[in-house]
């Protein structure tokens, strides 16, 4: 670890030291090892790599780096070799030797490359595939570049410069100017522009202020943030200081979910790195500013992402919201004015601060500046984490990067901002990725959720799913939230079991109104906003599920009946052997099997395992 | 447990703000929050017991109830939803003969549901301790369960 940096040019000279140490032109080989790849054995391959390259003695030969995630998590665990940008994927510890091999002998391996479904054609380079080649990875980009747990990577490809910047050659009013022209918007779903934010926060009233990093991405199905704390915590903590100076904050908060242990750990790490080279801590950068920071859990709870719950959470209360006639800029934190930010802004600020506004807002489309992370996941090809300029098309994410949908089936929805989004239907598959738009058709841009159905998914199904987990995660302080969401699942339960009536979906839109009239938080007043949007886009499923109580996309278990296709079951047997209710008869060799509707319990494990498709669900 | 607790709560120089945390850690000593822990919680910090017991509610991460030796989390997020988790729940209910939140008779297992760990890209997710299962589907549930069983 360097000794303690005094001064801006000290950083500097550090910056250089670094970039220029003896590693720099040995191979390098570069394997994720994000809580993404992990699901997939990210962590054994680590360990052969490190086992391989000692065993070997090879440590002068070849730098290897474990780096937060790549973002193509579907490919997962993947490699990317330096220099020639060589993509690896689906590793496996049998091929750790023959990588290491290859690398020095400067050859790749063709069966780890990357092939096109379709073509079959061999891709070589990360930046020339279609998961990556259509992306703009301002933010995240840097993760494949660096160790997260090594403040020395980060400073060597530049980290901190922008800290250095705006304490010794920028006023406050100076950095709040330029995050205010960039056009930055919140990236937790508000989209309340991040200058504007600030401004109001550095001239309320009082002598202490806060400002917290809202890691708590609650969001079921997304995890951009998840990916970006763990992967390069330094560039969040970065662009915290730099708001705390802008601000006028000496104590700054990181609220990370309890859910993420990996984030949470990276980042503590992260903390006390920059503390130990006088990043953070008295005196930063010898500019006279002071400031610290505090790592706090949460609990699992998904309200605890809206900022007032978030604070009242932080001063070790339960986490319900209160009403915000006086603003959290104002009051916030111990009744003091504090600004809270997500994870993704926050780390797009050094990149502002060292490129300038005009670079920012030349992302993007005007209003909606510079790029947003998604996490792409459902039923699409390509899942993983995807950055792209704002106001590109749904199309060009789902299609081009997310390489459509999986196993040929047909596109049906894809649902953005969580539970406080919408689902978007085929119709509108060429709208405009940006926070208006997505506003505009009923849905949100959220924190980056972006999951993808097709046409096995219910959309009645779909809609009670996100009710029932708002009724759980409802704090029940008010009552139109705890009464209103409760009583609009208990509709569409009963539509998905066939028991709905005529008059429902009326129902549902008057409760609906009365929730976004009414609720405290924005928990209950975009709750409905899944069922709207279901309702508008898809009446017909409800229709068939309410009129002929049948559940077209074959989900909603009272309504659908499993059989046996006769002619394509060949009487192997798989289904008798996996069937936990033993309803399914083997009647002989080359005969086929007997599925017994009376024993059925509906689990789907033959569906699922068949591959004649002789098990059909009506 | 007293000297436990005690030098969780220093870990945290007694701040009460870090209630959430402390807790936390309480849980990760114990598996599960013992009502003893939490009055010396309360009497320690200088913390009503009402306010640590609506904490210790609130939250889903806390369990009052005593838990197995394995945790086994079923990822209910809307990524591992649309790919069927709630089938994988099911599944597991049926072979550890629980309901979800229960323990097993043997203590061996806790059943619980988590709203989404990070990893979207790979569900349905199941996590059994610190090991994560991807891609899940019903026939790799008992050789998953089997790995754990005593």
């Amino acid at each position: 670890m360097p000794s303690k940096i005094k001064s801006s040019r000290d950083l500097e000279k550090l910056q250089q030291a670094l970039s220029k140490k003896p590693d720099t032109g040995k191979p390098r080989i570069s394997v994720c090892n994000g809580t993404a790849c992990r699901p997939y054995g990210s962590n054994p391959v680590v360990d052969a790599f490190k086992l391989e390259i000692e065993k070997r003695a090879l440590d002068n030969q070849l730098e290897f780096k474990v780096t937060g995630c790549h973002g193509f998590c579907e490919r997962g665990p993947i490699a990317i070799i330096e220099p020639g940008n060589i993509f690896y994927q689906k590793i496996k510890v049998e091929d750790v030797a023959e990588i290491i091999e290859k690398t020095l002998k400067k050859e790749t391996i063709g069966r780890l490359l990357y092939k096109d479904p379709g073509t079959n054609l061999e891709t070589v380079k990360q930046d020339d595939l279609p998961f990556y080649r259509n992306q703009k990875r301002i933010i995240l980009g840097n993760n494949t570049r660096i160790d997260p747990t090594s403040i020395e990577d980060y400073i060597a490809i530049g980290g901190y410069s922008a800290l250095a910047k705006a304490l010794s050659t920028m006023q406050p009013e100076q950095i709040i100017d330029v995050v205010k022209q960039s056009g930055l918007r919140g990236r937790g779903g508000g989209g309340f522009l991040t200058g504007s934010k600030w401004e109001t926060c550095r001239n309320a009233h009082g002598d202490v202020k806060y400002v917290i990093v809202n890691a708590d991405e609650g969001d079921p199905g997304a995890y951009a943030n998840e990916g970006l704390l763990t992967g390069n915590p330094h560039s969040v903590l970065e662009g915290l200081i730099i708001g705390a100076f802008a601000i006028g904050s000496h104590q700054g908060y990181i609220y990370v979910r309890n859910e993420y242990p990996l984030a949470l750990k990276n980042v503590t790490t992260a903390m006390q790195q920059a503390e130990k080279l006088g990043l953070l801590g008295k005196n930063i950068l010898g500019s006279g500013f002071d400031f610290s920071v505090r790592v706090n859990r949460g609990g699992g709870a998904f309200v605890c992402g809206e900022s007032t719950a978030l604070m009242a959470s932080l001063e070790g209360k339960t986490g319900e919201p209160r009403a915000k006639y006086v603003h959290t800029v104002e009051k916030g934190l111990w009744d003091s004015p504090s600004d809270l930010n997500n994870v993704e802004t926050w780390a797009n600020i050094p990149q502002i601060i060292n490129n300038g506004a005009a670079w920012f807002s030349s992302i993007g489309t005007k209003g909606n500046t510079g790029t947003k992370i998604f996490s792409l996941t459902g039923k699409v090809n390509n899942t993983g984490l995807v950055e792209i300029p704002m106001g590109i098309k749904l199309r060009e994410i789902i299609f081009d990067i997310g390489g459509g949908i999986r196993g040929g089936k047909k596109f049906k929805a894809v649902q953005t901002g969580g539970p406080s989004g919408g689902c978007l239907p085929e119709k509108l598959i060429d709208l405009s990725v940006d926070f208006d738009e997505l506003t505009k058709a009923g849905a949100m841009m959220g924190s980056g959720g972006m999951i993808v159905m097709d046409e096995d998914n219910c959309m009645v199904d779909v809609a009670r799913y996100f009710l029932t987990f708002l009724e759980e995660e409802s704090c029940g302080k008010c009552v139109p939230c705890r009464e209103g969401i409760k009583r609009m699942r208990q509709i569409l339960n009963d539509i998905t079991e066939g028991k709905g009536r005529e008059g429902d979906l009326d129902l549902l839109k008057e409760l609906s109104s009365h929730l976004k009239d009414s609720s405290l938080c924005a928990l209950g007043g975009s709750a409905p906003n899944p069922v709207l949007t279901t309702i508008k886009y898809f009446s017909e499923e409800y229709e068939a599920h309410i009129k002929q109580k049948k559940c077209p996309a074959g989900v909603c278990k009272m309504l659908i009946q499993f059989s046996i296709i006769d002619e394509k079951c060949p009487g192997c047997g798989m289904c008798v052997k996996v069937c936990p209710s033993n309803a399914i008869t083997d009647m002989g060799k080359k005969k086929p099997v007997v599925l017994d509707q009376s024993k059925c319990i509906k689990c789907r494990t033959c569906y699922d395992i068949c591959r004649m498709g002789a098990v059909k669900i009506e | 447990m007293k000297d436990k607790v005690t030098a969780i709560i220093k870990k945290y120089d007694n701040d009460k703000s870090q209630l959430v945390s402390i807790l936390q850690d309480v849980q990760a000593e114990y598996n599960y929050l013992p009502r003893a822990a939490l009055d010396k919680l309360s009497k320690k910090m200088d913390i009503p017991q009402s306010q640590v017991y609506s904490l210790a509610t609130f939250f889903r991460a806390f369990s009052l109830k005593e838990r197995g030796k394995h945790i086994v989390n079923v990822c209910l997020g809307t990524a591992c939803h649309v790919r069927g988790g709630e089938l994988i729940l099911e599944s597991l209910e049926r072979q550890l003969d629980i309901q979800r939140g229960n323990t097993t008779k043997d203590n061996n297992f806790t059943l619980e549901t988590v709203n989404c760990m990070g990893c979207c890209a790979t569900g349905p997710v199941v996590k059994i301790n610190d090991e994560y299962f991807g891609h899940m589907t019903n026939d790799k549930v008992e050789p998953m369960i089997k790995k754990y069983s005593k």
